[in-house]
Formats: C-alpha cells, sequence, structure tokens
C-alpha cells in the first residue's frame, strides 16, 4: 500500500435521530478494485453508499477519494456516478438523451457529446436502442442503459446499488459477467452494494459484510468463504451447518471439539482456553456420507437421511443426528446411477476431514 | 372403460367452456353499463341540445317556429340549411372581436394559474406527507361556499372602500394597473380587465392546483437523485426532470381552466365591465335581451366547434406522444 488508499472511508457514522445506521465503519479501496457491501436489508450498506454519491451527509468520520474530502464538494460536482436501484432512467428521454443527460451538464460541445454517447452505446451494445424510450426496453436492456449513463461521464468512482436486484435469476446470472467485463474494460473503481451473496462473490474483488451498522469482516471472496470471521459471516455467506460446543483439548497444532452429536477434530490451533464455548462452522460441501462407520472416532456423526434434494450435478442430503439438528451435506453426483445412493430413511455416516472446519468465537 | 373416462372428461371440459362463456357474456355486459351510463349522460344532456342548437342555427324562420330542415312537399324532399347566420357573424366584427378577447382573457388566466398553481402544487407535493391532507383540504375549502357568492364577495373587495382596493391604492399598484391599460384609470378597479381577471384566477386556481399536486405528489423521487448525480443543479434538474414529467398535469390543469374560462358568463357579468367582452356574455345578450335564436346558436355552434376541433386535434396528437412517454 506505502502511500493512501484511492478511496478512504474512515470512522464514518451515520446517525438518524440517534439510530446509528452506520456506525463507526472505515474501509481503504484501492484504485481498479470492485468492492461489495454486503449483507442483509437494513444493515447500513445503502446508507454508506447514499454517503458515497453525495446524497447523505456525514454524521462524523471523513471519506476521501484520492485524498480529497467529498464533504467539499455537492453531489453535482463530484467525479463519482451511481447506478441507482431499478435504474432511475429518466422515462421522458429517450436511450440517447438519458446517457447524455450528465454530458450537457458539462457544457460539453455538441459533437464530443455525440461521441462519448456513441461510444457508451457501443460498450453496451446498445446501439440500436438509442431512440427508444426506456419504458420499450426489456429490465436487461435498461441495466445497460443506467451503467452506460453512469459511466458516460468517466468517473472515477462508480456506485451500483443493486445493480441487479430488478432482473429474474436467469438474466441475473448472464449480466453479471458482463457488468463486471465492461467495469474492468472501463476500469474504473466500483463499490457496489448487494443482498445477494453470490453476487458479491461472483462480481468482486473483495467483500466488507455488514450487519447492523458495522463492518464485521473484509476480505476476497474465497477468505469471506473459507475462513470467515465469526457466525453472522459464516451463516451470511453462503450454506453452513453450525455446531455449538466446548474446547475440550488445546494443543498449538489441533484442538478437539466436544459437540452433542461429535467430536471435532481441527487440524490447526485457535487462540482460546480449554472450557471455553465455541462454535464449529462446516460447509456442506466438505461433508462425505457413507452407509459404513469410518476409521477413527473423530469428524464423524451417524444419523438418518431425512430429506433428499436432487440437482443434477449434485444431491443435498439433510441428515437428522441425534441430538435433533440436521446436518446440511451436498454430494456431487461423480456417477450415474450410484448403486449405493443414499436415500430416504437410511442411516448414514457423515464424516470430514481436519482442515474441513473454521472454529468461531464470535 | 377407456372411451368412458374420455367422455366424461370430454363433458366436464365442455362444462367449463359453458362457464366461461357465461362469465365472459356477463362482464360485456358489465362493461357496457359501466361506459354506457356516461356515455347516455353526454348524448342526452350534451350531444342533443347541441344538435337542437345547431338546427336552430342553420333554419329558417317561420314566423315565431324554426322551419324544419327537410321538408316533403309532392314527393320532393328538400333540405334547407340556412348559413346567412354563419355569414352575418363572420362579416359583423364584433364577433370575432368577443371571440378574440374571450380566448385572450382564457389564456391570460391559465397562464397566471400555472405560474401561481404550479410552485403551490409542487411544494405542496413536496411537503412532509402528514401535512399534506391539511394542505389539500385548504385548496379545496373554497368550494364550500356557492360560487356565486365567492364571486359577489369579490365585488365587495374590490369595489371602493374593500379592503383589497385599500391595500392597492394604499401601495398605489393602481397607478401602475393604470398604465398598464388593466383598469381605466386609478382609484377604479371594478368593472376592468382586472378585476374580471381577478375573479377568474380565483375562481379557477384549485381546478390547476389539483391536477398538478397529483402528477407531481406521484412522482419519482430518484429521478432528481439521479439527476444530481449526473451533475445537474436542483434548478437544471427542475426544468430538465421535474418540469418535462409534469406535462400530463400542466395540460390537464391548463385545460380544466382554459376550456370553462372561454364560455364563462357568471364572471364577467358581475366583475367585468363595458369593455370587458366575453362570448358568454354575448350569447346571452342574443338569447335573452335581443331574442335572436338563430343568431345567439350561431354563436354556440362555432364557440362549441373553435373549442372542440383544436382540443380533439391535440388530444390525439398528446395521446400519441404520452404513449412514448409513460
Amino acid at each position: 500500500m506505502g502511500s493512501s488508499s484511492f478511496l478512504q472511508i474512515q470512522n464514518v457514522v451515520k446517525d438518524f435521530d440517534g439510530y446509528k445506521a452506520v456506525n463507526n465503519v472505515s474501509i481503504d479501496i484501492e484504485k481498479g478494485e470492485i468492492f461489495a457491501l454486503l449483507g442483509p436489508s437494513g444493515c447500513g450498506k445503502s446508507t454508506l453508499l447514499r454517503m458515497l454519491g453525495g446524497f447523505e451527509t456525514v454524521t462524523s468520520g471523513r471519506i476521501l477519494l484520492n485524498g480529497k474530502d467529498l464533504a467539499d464538494m455537492p453531489p453535482y460536482d463530484c467525479p463519482i456516478n451511481m447506478m441507482f436501484q431499478s435504474y432511475a432512467l429518466f422515462p421522458h428521454l429517450t436511450v440517447w438523451d438519458n446517457i447524455a443527460f450528465g454530458l450537457r451538464r458539462e457544457k460539453m460541445p455538441k459533437d464530443k457529446i455525440a461521441e462519448q454517447v456513441e461510444a457508451m452505446l457501443k460498450l453496451t451494445q446498445l446501439g440500436k436502442f438509442a431512440k427508444r424510450k426506456p419504458h420499450q426496453l426489456s429490465g436487461g436492456q435498461q441495466q445497460r442503459v443506467a451503467l452506460a449513463r453512469s459511466l458516460a461521464k468517466k468517473p472515477q468512482l462508480l456506485l451500483l446499488d443493486e445493480p441487479l436486484g430488478a432482473l429474474d435469476k436467469k438474466l441475473r446470472e448472464e449480466t453479471q459477467i458482463e457488468l463486471v467485463n465492461i467495469i474492468e474494460n472501463v476500469g474504473v473503481t466500483c463499490v457496489m452494494v448487494t443482498h445477494d451473496q453470490e453476487e458479491a462473490m461472483t462480481m468482486s474483488t473483495r467483500i466488507g459484510v455488514m450487519s447492523a451498522g458495522q463492518i464485521l469482516q473484509i476480505g476476497t471472496p474465497s477468505e469471506m468463504y473459507e475462513t470467515p470471521a465469526n457466525r453472522f459471516v459464516a451463516g451470511f455467506v453462503g450454506n453452513v451447518n453450525l455446531m455449538e460446543g466446548v474446547l475440550a483439548h488445546d494443543a498449538p497444532d489441533h484442538v478437539v471439539i466436544d459437540c452433542a452429536d461429535c467430536k471435532h477434530y481441527v487440524g490447526h490451533g485457535i487462540t482460546g482456553t480449554e472450557g471455553m464455548d465455541v462454535t464449529v462452522a462446516l460447509r456442506p460441501e466438505k461433508i462425505r456420507l457413507s452407509t459404513t462407520k469410518p476409521e477413527g472416532e473423530h469428524n464423524m456423526a451417524s444419523g438418518k437421511v431425512k430429506e433428499k434434494a436432487y440437482f443434477g450435478a449434485w444431491t443435498v442430503y439433510r441428515i437428522e443426528l441425534p441430538s435433533g439438528m440436521i446436518l446440511k451435506v451436498n454430494e456431487s453426483n461423480t456417477e450415474r446411477h450410484a448403486e449405493d445412493a443414499l436415500t430416504w430413511g437410511d442411516t448414514a455416516w457423515a464424516s470430514w476431514s481436519p482442515s474441513a472446519q473454521v472454529v468461531l468465537t464470535s | 372403460m377407456r372411451a368412458g373416462l374420455g367422455a366424461v372428461r370430454r363433458s366436464s371440459r365442455f362444462q367449463y367452456g359453458g362457464v366461461f362463456m357465461s362469465r365472459g357474456k356477463s362482464s360485456r355486459a358489465g362493461r357496457f353499463a359501466v361506459i354506457g351510463v356516461p356515455y347516455l349522460w353526454l348524448i342526452v344532456f350534451f350531444l342533443l341540445p347541441f344538435l337542437v342548437i345547431l338546427k336552430i342555427s342553420l333554419s329558417e324562420m317561420e314566423g315565431v317556429a324554426f322551419g324544419n330542415l327537410l321538408t316533403w312537399k309532392e314527393g320532393v324532399m328538400q333540405l334547407t340549411l340556412k348559413f346567412s347566420n354563419y355569414l352575418f357573424i363572420v362579416q359583423d366584427e364584433l364577433y370575432f372581436k368577443t371571440y378574440l378577447s374571450s380566448v385572450r382573457y382564457a389564456a391570460v388566466t391559465t397562464v397566471i394559474c400555472l405560474a401561481i398553481g404550479y410552485p403551490f402544487a409542487y411544494f405542496m407535493a413536496r411537503a412532509e406527507r402528514r401535512f399534506q391532507p391539511v394542505l389539500l383540504m385548504l385548496v379545496m375549502l373554497p368550494f364550500w361556499t356557492s360560487f356565486l357568492l365567492r364571486v359577489y364577495a369579490w365585488k365587495g373587495l374590490l369595489s371602493e372602500h374593500g379592503w383589497v382596493y385599500n391595500v392597492i391604492v394604499f401601495l398605489g399598484l393602481d397607478h401602475v394597473l393604470a398604465t398598464g391599460g388593466l383598469i381605466s384609470a386609478p382609484g377604479q378597479l371594478m368593472n376592468t380587465s382586472f378585476s374580471l381577471s381577478v375573479g377568474m384566477v380565483y375562481t379557477y386556481l384549485p381546478f390547476m392546483i389539483l391536477p398538478l399536486y397529483a402528477n407531481l405528489s406521484k412522482m419519482d423521487l430518484r429521478l432528481l437523485e439521479a439527476a444530481a448525480d449526473l451533475g445537474a443543479n436542483p434548478w437544471v434538474a427542475f426544468w430538465t426532470v421535474t418540469v418535462p414529467l409534469s406535462k400530463a398535469g400542466i395540460i390537464a390543469g391548463s385545460m380544466l381552466v382554459f376550456i370553462p374560462c372561454i364560455g364563462e358568463y357568471v364572471i364577467p357579468e358581475l366583475l367585468g365591465g363595458p369593455e370587458t367582452l366575453m362570448i358568454g356574455r354575448v350569447m346571452w345578450d342574443e338569447f335573452f335581451s335581443n331574442n335572436d335564436w338563430p343568431i345567439a346558436s350561431t354563436v354556440a355552434a362555432v364557440m362549441v366547434l373553435l373549442i372542440i376541433v383544436p382540443l380533439a386535434i391535440f388530444n390525439k396528437y398528446e395521446a400519441e406522444a404520452q404513449e412514448g412517454s409513460r
């Protein structure tokens, strides 16, 4: 890092009549990053984005872009543009005029405006829709107009508020990749807000998980998934089995945790003391199922197959353990017509490797 | 067995179809009833009277009765259309001037109503939600008093020693109005263009405010944020986003003010003067003072056509344009 980051959010607080929507958030974002703010609705992520866009004032703290404080710039005079949730396209203007709107405000000569609008139309493949009004476009096309409009002024920072929230699932998957390609093509630094963890994982370089106005963890998508810092992050990013237990044995290179249904042997040390309450997080795809008891005594549990759902590439099992806990297991279907496939009511043994778990102390 | 099942299925489908059919029929009848009642009302109270007026304007007087347009005599059917009334009102300058002056007063009233009503409706629509019903109530409050009484009240307010009169004279505004030609002389406010315009604007302002308010309060405020984000200051955003989007409200309000203003009779009668020519008064005079029904009918028919034809063209154009912006 060396010198300061491109976008610095420093101890930012937003207070709405005593309710802290954003509570002491600090994030450093580098140039060219796509940073996703992920969290459930009402966690403060949209408020934080609106402060970046200049639509809300900062109660305390500072936001610096390229070393300059945003508070000194009014929203209409700042190199940040936003792509709004459900787009907020101007319904009375054509696609062309929507994209040109920002450029016209800069007193740019007419031919320069036309040049830039054409470039944006080409970038988003909207050329043949230039004369249409927004309501004559499909959801995906409207989304591209919104993107073209927010990129037209060549902002230094692009804000995306639930960029794909208004699209249906199938279109969303295609658009995610397309959107990232365009953003990377332009090379703009990006902060996006989403409640969809899949969207955050596929699109961003780093994710910040927010809850109740605070940032719980910042990291790359794989860091968030494989080493969540706490129960909330583990549960919010992806599917997870959480087991309550007690730290039974603490060694420098391994720990043993006693849970109701099994004993966990974890192949790395943790900071904790014997006897403390901990939570073990175990991802469903890291568990193997068998009909016979595996070797050893750790990292296994048996139960009844309560539910089974076939998804083509994989099958999801829900195994009821003796304590009543439901263990979610994803098994990939590597073979066709597997003879020994488990079915409803079968007793199954679930096992996992010592490196599969994450021990959470908070 | 198989055939039996098929038969059952077919018959049940048939019944299903039957249910659909009858529901379709009854809903169509309902739709006709709903649309039909207002249309019947319009036909009986607007179209038929208008045709009667049109007929009177085109028919020959036979003593005190109006002649028939169609006559049947010895196997010859004759259609007699007398256009001399129309020629007369085209040739007599008075009618042309009066039409023009009516349109001018109506236009001025509409513009002033828009100038006062738009900011009012705008701030009403942007006011805090809990105050809006109260503000709306205040706009509608005048309707609780008879229209006639309110216009009479202006007579009192604007004639000598009425308090509005006193304020205007005290501020010396009457001199300004006199130089502008709106009143005949300083200190003489009643029965002038000024008093007529005040009365019309006062009366028709709510008709401008209500559709504008309805339109502006529906507007998506994120569009203004988007405009600000793209570099429009609030003033520019107002003119490039808010005003174009409220076009439908502006048009609706302007129509609601302009159309009744053209034919207005009561306000010019009570607040206008000898110089304030309005077509409504001319019509009244022709009907009831001169008792010249054919000419009066001609004036009325021309007025209706003058309003309706441009309106119809405008509406058609607007409907096409609206299709694009919704």
